[in-house]
Parts: structure tokens; sequence; C-alpha cells
């Protein structure tokens, strides 16, 4: 399989990356060597096999529903680039 | 006195407990050094007025007796640990002047055992990459060089910094994180230790992110001893990491110098690829003769899996890195690109702070995730390492003790030499991405030179949570190779 510009448009607007138009047709070249590069998987023969969940056989730890963390908002916003408050800022998001 | 930066880390701890000198002189020696080598690039925060202060502490528990198994040595770590109030970049723009408001697990045990932090070291962005050319910090360069040149050689990648820094004698040990190779490859590339544990060994917690199911931190230390003194300080259980195993951390330093004798060692025979240079085949059949005289029995292995293992690893790790980058939104912290809506702040802010490589594997990632085409790649992928664990489990129930490889398909290559074609850097990791689909332990000891004088390493592969024998067959290594320390020219 391999991927047209249109295809990395796409897929840069779903990670959330702007690429500039002069970027795509290197990126597809890239991309689509990653895609050659992995496309030998597809004469593995999975019939049967379970897909891994768990490189190591454990059980899924559990802990008490209890509060055990919180009044930190100030280290919480600490590194923010914008904030008020205690409140990060963003552009308006509801008209 | 002799020059304290050459004791290795058992030597250096035997020297602060009988009192021959202090941690303070000994992280004055470390930090000048550090000065003096800024060409290597290793360090891109130094800690001087934190490691003087947590040297007099240790100096003063060490007076009370009340000294931890680290007291007084110092280190290097990982620009990828976060460390409480001190600069945490993962070597990316995006995350910026990020400062952490809390301690990585792995590092608070060292804190907690006595250890001196001398500063954050140098690494490929976000651990992608197998040269330590993509931190937004420039490249580290290898402390290593060709005889009689002069071209300056990566130190591999991600934990270069780690490496080089460990090699060029700048820090007595250092932390380190494996995700496909990023702790043996450079360890094998600059003639130190690496110590990749078993996952769920250590914690993840406080690490910056790559690919969860295969991340696992671990040290690079200037012997297989000071190796296994560092991991047991590193390893343990922690709640606040779902997948760390609740189980005891043995002493690992005891399995050093332990017999060998009996143990079956597996050479698999998919390991030996076409055009291997005769240098590397030639080391590997040393490594299984010196195990050999110690006692040990090569057997021939197969791992039938083997070839498919970093194709599927070029799915797994982008897909899981694509969402825990997910995060990096120029919100909530690091670098932020202003936009007109918050869209296109997300978009603009992402676009400015990854470098190419993580952008690269962003994308893969999300597009191997994405709607019609998650069972073509992903659940394939996630198939196909059921059937490369599978591989080594067959192996190990015929009562193999251990897996001997070589560490890396070649010695050390130059600055900017590779990565005109992605896929070129990624065959670095041929070796050892392997270990990593598997969950598994794997060491890489340093193991001879190439006729161009560069460090050769040879890789060990253990058993679940058998890094002891890993360090008992280390020892047998490093015993017969020798240890190899680079010439000064910095």
């Amino acid at each position: 399989m391999s991927v047209d510009a249109a295809t990395v448009r796409r897929i840069a607007h779903l990670a959330r990356i702007a690429v500039k138009e002069s970027e795509v047709s290197h990126l597809q070249g890239e991309l689509n060597a990653m895609l050659a590069f992995v496309e030998q998987l597809s004469e593995v023969n999975v019939e049967g096999v379970e897909p891994m969940t768990s490189v190591m056989p454990m059980e899924m730890k559990k802990r008490p529903d209890v509060v055990n963390d919180g009044e930190i908002a100030d280290d919480i916003v600490r590194n923010a680039p914008e904030t008020q408050g205690h409140f990060f800022l963003v552009p308006k998001v509801v008209e | 006195m002799t020059d304290l930066t050459s004791l290795t880390l058992a030597e250096a701890r035997d020297g602060l407990a009988n009192k021959s000198f202090t941690s303070l002189e000994l992280t004055e020696v470390h930090l000048s050094a550090i000065e003096a080598a800024r060409a290597l690039n290793a360090f891109v925060l130094e800690t001087p007025d934190q490691a003087r202060a947590m040297a007099r502490e240790a100096d003063a528990k060490i007076g009370k007796g009340q000294g931890g198994p680290l007291a007084g040595i110092p280190l290097g770590i990982k620009d990828l640990f976060a460390t409480k109030d001190v600069r945490t970049t993962a070597c990316s723009r995006i995350l910026g002047n990020f400062v952490p408001t809390y301690e990585s697990t792995v590092t608070s045990q060292l804190w907690r055992d006595g250890a001196v932090m001398l500063g954050k070291l140098n690494n490929d962005e976000f651990a992608m990459g197998s040269s330590n050319e993509t931190s937004c910090f420039g490249p580290v360069v290898n402390p290593w060089r060709r005889d009689g040149a002069n071209t300056t050689l990566v130190p591999g990648g991600s934990s270069g910094g780690s490496a080089s820094a460990v090699a060029a004698l700048l820090c007595m040990g250092a932390t380190a994180t494996d995700t496909g190779g990023s702790i043996r490859q450079p360890a094998a590339f600059t003639a130190t230790v690496g110590m990749k544990p078993t996952y769920g060994r250590c914690s993840r917690w406080g690490i910056v992110a790559f690919a969860s199911s295969l991340d696992q931190a671990g040290p690079i230390g200037r012997t297989v001893r000071d190796t296994s003194i560092l991991m047991r300080s590193m390893a343990g259980h922690d709640p606040k990491d779902t997948t760390s195993v609740d189980r005891a951390v043995p002493d690992y330093e005891a399995a050093v110098g332990k017999s060998v004798k009996g143990m079956k060692i597996g050479i698999p025979k998919e390991y030996r690829l076409d055009g291997m240079p005769a240098e590397i085949e030639k080391l590997w059949s040393e490594g299984a003769a010196w195990l050999k005289a110690a006692g040990a029995e090569p057997v021939e292995v197969s791992l039938p899996h083997t070839k498919y293992a970093l194709p599927a690893y070029y799915i797994v790790a982008p897909a899981e890195a694509s969402s825990n980058l997910a995060r990096y939104d120029g919100v909530r912290y690091g670098l932020r690109v202003p936009g007109r809506s918050i869209g296109e702040l997300y978009e603009n802010t992402r676009a400015e702070g990854f470098g190419a490589e993580v952008r690269r594997r962003v994308m893969i990632g999300t597009y191997v995730l994405s709607a019609g085409y998650y069972d073509a790649y992903y659940l394939r992928a996630q198939k196909v390492r059921t059937l490369i664990k599978k591989d080594f489990e067959d192996c190990f129930a015929k009562g193999v003790n251990a897996i001997l490889t070589p560490a890396t398909p070649s010695a050390a290559f130059g600055i900017g030499e590779k990565g005109a074609d992605p896929v070129e850097m990624y065959l670095n990791d041929i070796f050892t991405v392997t270990v990593n689909m598997a969950g598994l332990p794997g060491i890489a000891v340093p193991a001879g030179k190439d006729s161009q004088g560069l460090p050769l390493g040879l890789q060990l592969i253990g058993r679940p949570f058998d890094e002891e024998t890993l360090f008992s067959l280390g020892e047998v290594i490093e015993q017969a190779a020798g240890r190899f320390t680079p010439a000064r020219w910095w």
C-alpha cells in the first residue's frame, strides 16, 4: 500500500500537524518508504494468532476508588504558556 | 592522588566508604571533566550547584555510617527522566523550558540511595533515533575516533549522551531508556555496558513516554559490575506504574563473577545476516568461544520470525508514539505557537515543536491506527509480535539460559553519514529490537574493536526477569575481552 498527496494532508490533519504544501511530496516519499519497508509483514501467516496485548503476563492492578491526590493546581498550571489564575487560556472555542 | 574519574563506580564506592576521598572531591573532578568536554555535547544541562549540595549531603551521611548503596556517586541523567525543579525537555523544542514539579520514580530511587546528579544528558528527540542526531540541542559526539582520523562519529542513540558521557569518563554511570535498542546500541558504539531490563522491572513513571509497551529504563555503566550496582537501585515495584512488576529486586552485583558452567547459550542462526561484516562474525564466534571456555555450552537455535521484528516495530512504536505525543498541544506546557482557532494553535505548535523524525513517526503512527488501516497494519503487527515472543519462549523451553548475538550490525558511523533514507538508519536496531518486542532483558558488553579501532559489542538476551544470568555471562565476556577506553582528544 502507498499514500497519495491527499492522504498525506489528511494524516497531517488527523495528527494535528500543520504541513506546508511544499513539504507534502517529500513527506509522501518518506511515508511510502516506511510503508514499503513494513510491507514484508504481509507474508507472515498470522492465522489464529492472538494479537499481543501485554508483553509480560500480568494482571491489571486495581487501587481503592478514593481521592489520593489533588490540591496542586499551582503545580498543574506552572508550565502552561498562558494562564489566568488556575485556568489554561486558549483561543475562543464557543461562539 | 590518581585521577578519580578513571575509577570504576565500584572502586569509587569503596574509596568513599574507606574515606580515601570525599564525594565532593569526586564530584568536583567530574564537573571539571564535563566542562572540558563540552565539545562532545553530551550534557544539555549541567547542574553543578545541585551536584555539590548532594555531594556534601552524601559526605555527611557517609561520615555517620548511613550512606546508601550509591552514596556520593556522581551520575548523569538522560533528559527523558523528569527531575523536580530541573529542566526536562526530552531534547524536543516542544517541551521548551518544561520544569517538572515531580521526580521520576527511577531517579528518586537513585537519590534515595545517595547518588549525586551532575546534570541532564542529551538524547534523540523523544528517544526517536539511533544516532543522537535528532536532538534539538544538536548531535552528541562519540569520544571514539577511527585510528588516525578526526572524523566526528555518532555515539548511537537514543541514549547517546549517556553513552558518550560514561565512555568519556564524565560521570560514573548514567540512566538511559531503551525502546528498540536505545541503551544497547549506544553502549556498543562507545565500549560501555548497557542493560535493558525486562519490561516491568523499572518503573516508567515520570519518564517521557515514547512507546509505552516497549519503553524500559536501564543503566549504562563503565563495567558489568558498575551496571549491576546501578540496576539494583533503579529496579523495583512502583504502584504509580501499573505495568511495573511486584517482584523482589535481587542483589545483581552478587551475580557478577558467578560461574556460568553448564549454561546453554543459544546462537540464533537468523542473526547471521547476508553481507554482515566479517569482523562482526568473528567477534560473535569469539564471544561464544569465551563463554565455552568458562564452561557454558553454545548451541545453535532458531528464532524464525527475527526478520519481521523491525518492520513490526515500525508499526507498533509509531502507533503508540502518535497516541502518547498527542498531549503536546501548546496549552498545558511547553511551546505554544498562536493560531486563529484552537485547531490552528495545535497544528502550528506541533509543526514547529516536533523535529522531522518525530513528525514522520507521529504521522505514520496516525496512519496505521486510522479507520480502514488498523487491521492491515496495527493488528497484524501485534500478531507478529506474539510470534516473535513465542520464538524466544520455545527457545528457552528447550533449556537455553541466554542467547548471544552481535549488538549492532556495524561500528559507529560518521555524523551526517546516514539519515537521508530513514529505513537505513532503522536497520541499526536489527539485533536489539526483537528484545523489546518480546519484553526480555538484554545486555550489551564491549567485546573488541574493528579494523579501524572502533569498539564493537556483543548482546546477551535473557529469560524474563533473569538479568542476573546476563550479568554473570557479561562478566565472562568483559574478563576475556578486557576494557576499552578512548584516547582523549577533546
